[in-house]
């Protein structure tokens, strides 16, 4: 394997990684499960690429603006949705991405449904990387803060984290706008990487996959996100040589993964300094323990 | 000096009248009981006074402010705080975050302050932590610190909930039989705790019960309810004799006919 293709495993890995820390905010963190933010990631794509080739705006300024126009939309699909409860809030996002593509579809300033070619390929791993640092800081500093705290109140038990004065409605909103503001950027990157974007490339089946992604890492853990949106980004490459069987060995190993450990890889712990401290000594205090034993 | 009114408070379900009419006053600083037989409405009317449900007809004050149309977010705001029937923890979060959680609204920094780790952040934060860990002391919890929600014993998760409770410093404390489900033992010692709450957090509570030693010992006043209707209001030992009372509860006198 040559290195360019190994980077550009990376940065498509680095570019969904943005989407499903988001994601992972939203539906780890927060409880709320969708299956429509492929629809944030083509408006975070399709905004991104105007901000360069309409508004004449630099690549990060455009990807900021991306990400302010997924969030502007997420509030106001937030305002008529998040009332409702769990699978009607999962039916209702699927019911929006779909609708966002279909709208792409046929608006023919952005290209309608042939794509938008010539986009500048501006994109690289410098920058993917960067970007995917400052999502991580971002995300874990508002986890580690009464925040954070608050929105696993709401995924716990919503009721309860009423009547402790949790203005829950609010707290979802901000965890929607925020996961959709991550998809945005993710979306943004992804068109001026590829230099080409196309309603199709943010169907339905790219929501269920940044999902699938969360639910695979652990829901309610960023470095699980992490490890998932790495794994399950390059495993379909790894596994080129199965050529057309290669799919159906991607869900057998996801459906193989959620049989061992339905808690996802991390299950909902971090992977943080102190905890591989901690591993550390827990594995050394046993393995003394058993020479301790085979000794006497 | 009155904390709670209710005036004629009603709640309809459809057609169904769950709470009709019901009026009474709670005392500042006192320990107030609601009992009732099963489905007389009393936790309806904690939902109602917590703000869960939207009050039919009447009106429902808090220091003299209308609660009616807020939202339970904003009851809690005003220093109403409860416990629930069937126990309602962060379940997979450990008894210090289900405290700690709690706690987040002697806090007011914001997302911006979080995500930039300021000066304010680290202030506020320190003190949040430092009352959790109070009141971990102060319920006697210390020793479960890390233990998850769900596994703790029935009667810790009980005192858990009004740890959490406790953790907004409310004006008034709201308990949905708190000693369901517990021996006589532990229903002793919950009676002086929340004696001993009251008196160290200078709190009013509100107690819904059905074991009577427990509303018997220390309610100073007493709200019975049948079918969503006020029967009878008064201290322990009137309601006791209240021969209404022991009819909705026993059922009605035989007469011997000899």
């Amino acid at each position: 394997m040559d290195w360019f293709y190994v980077k550009g495993i990376l940065i498509l890995s680095g570019i969904n990684l943005m989407a499903v820390l988001g994601l992972s905010l939203l539906t780890g963190f927060t409880g709320l499960f969708s299956f429509g933010h492929a629809g944030f990631m083509a408006i975070g794509a399709y905004v991104t690429a105007m901000g360069t080739m309409k508004l004449g705006l630099p690549f990060i300024p455009a990807l900021l603006l991306g990400a302010a126009g997924a969030a502007v939309v997420s509030f106001f699909i937030g305002r008529l949705t998040l009332n409702l409860k769990g699978d009607y809030f999962c039916i209702a996002t699927l019911g929006f991405g779909e609708a966002i593509r279909l709208i792409l579809d046929n608006v023919q300033y952005f290209g309608g449904a042939r794509g938008w070619p010539g986009l500048p390929v501006v994109t690289n791993l410098t920058t993917v990387v960067i970007v995917d640092v400052i999502g991580v800081v971002i995300l874990a500093n508002i986890i580690r803060s009464r925040h954070g705290r608050n929105f696993k109140a709401i995924r716990e038990e919503e009721m309860a984290s009423q009547t402790i004065g949790i203005n829950v409605f609010r707290y979802k909103m901000a965890a929607l706008m925020i996961s959709a503001a991550y998809a945005g950027v993710a979306g943004g990157m992804l068109a001026h990487l590829l230099g080409f974007i196309q309603p199709k490339m943010f169907q339905f089946i790219k929501s269920t996959e940044l999902t699938i992604t969360v639910i695979f890492g652990g829901l309610g853990s960023i470095s699980g996100s992490v490890i998932g949106a790495l794994v399950l980004t390059s495993l379909p490459e790894l596994l080129r040589t199965f050529a057309s069987w290669r799919l159906v060995v991607y869900g057998a190993a996801v459906v193989f993964i959620m049989i061992s450990r339905p808690q996802g890889l991390m299950g909902g712990t971090e992977i943080t300094f102190t905890n591989i401290k901690k591993l550390f000594s827990r594995f050394f205090r046993a393995s003394g323990e058993k020479a301790g034993g085979g000794g006497r | 000096m009155k904390l709670l009114e209710l005036k004629n408070v009603t709640k309809q379900f459809g057609g169904l009248t769950a709470v009709g009419n019901v009026s009474f006053e709670v005392e500042k600083d006192s320990i107030f009981g609601l009992i009732g037989p099963n489905g007389a409405g009393k936790t309806t009317i904690f939902n109602l006074i917590t703000g869960i449900y939207k009050v039919t007809e009447g009106e429902i004050l808090f220091e003299g402010i209308e609660t009616n149309s807020m939202e339970p977010y904003r009851v809690a705001e005003l220093g109403i705080t409860r416990t629930f029937q069937n126990i309602r923890l962060f379940k997979k979060l450990t008894t210090y975050d289900n405290i700690l959680t709690a706690c987040h609204y002697n806090a007011r920094y914001g997302l911006m302050d979080a995500i930039l780790r300021n000066k304010r952040f680290k202030a506020e934060e320190k003190g949040l932590l430092d009352q959790a860990e109070q009141l971990m002391g102060i319920m006697g919890l210390e020793d479960r610190r890390n233990v998850v929600a769900g596994n703790l014993p029935y009667g810790l998760q009980r005192r858990l909930e009004i740890a959490r409770a406790l953790a907004l410093n409310p004006k008034l404390l709201l308990l949905d039989e708190p000693a369901a489900g517990m021996n006589p033992d532990e229903t002793a010692r919950l009676m002086a705790l929340i004696k001993e709450i009251r008196d160290s957090f200078k709190l009013t509570v509100l107690v819904i019960e059905h074991h009577m030693d427990l509303i018997m010992g220390v309610c100073e006043r007493i709200v019975v309810l049948n079918f969503g209707k006020k029967l009878a209001e008064g201290t322990a030992i009137e309601v006791q004799a209240n021969p209404k009372v022991i009819e909705a509860y026993l059922g009605e006198e035989e007469v011997v006919v000899c």
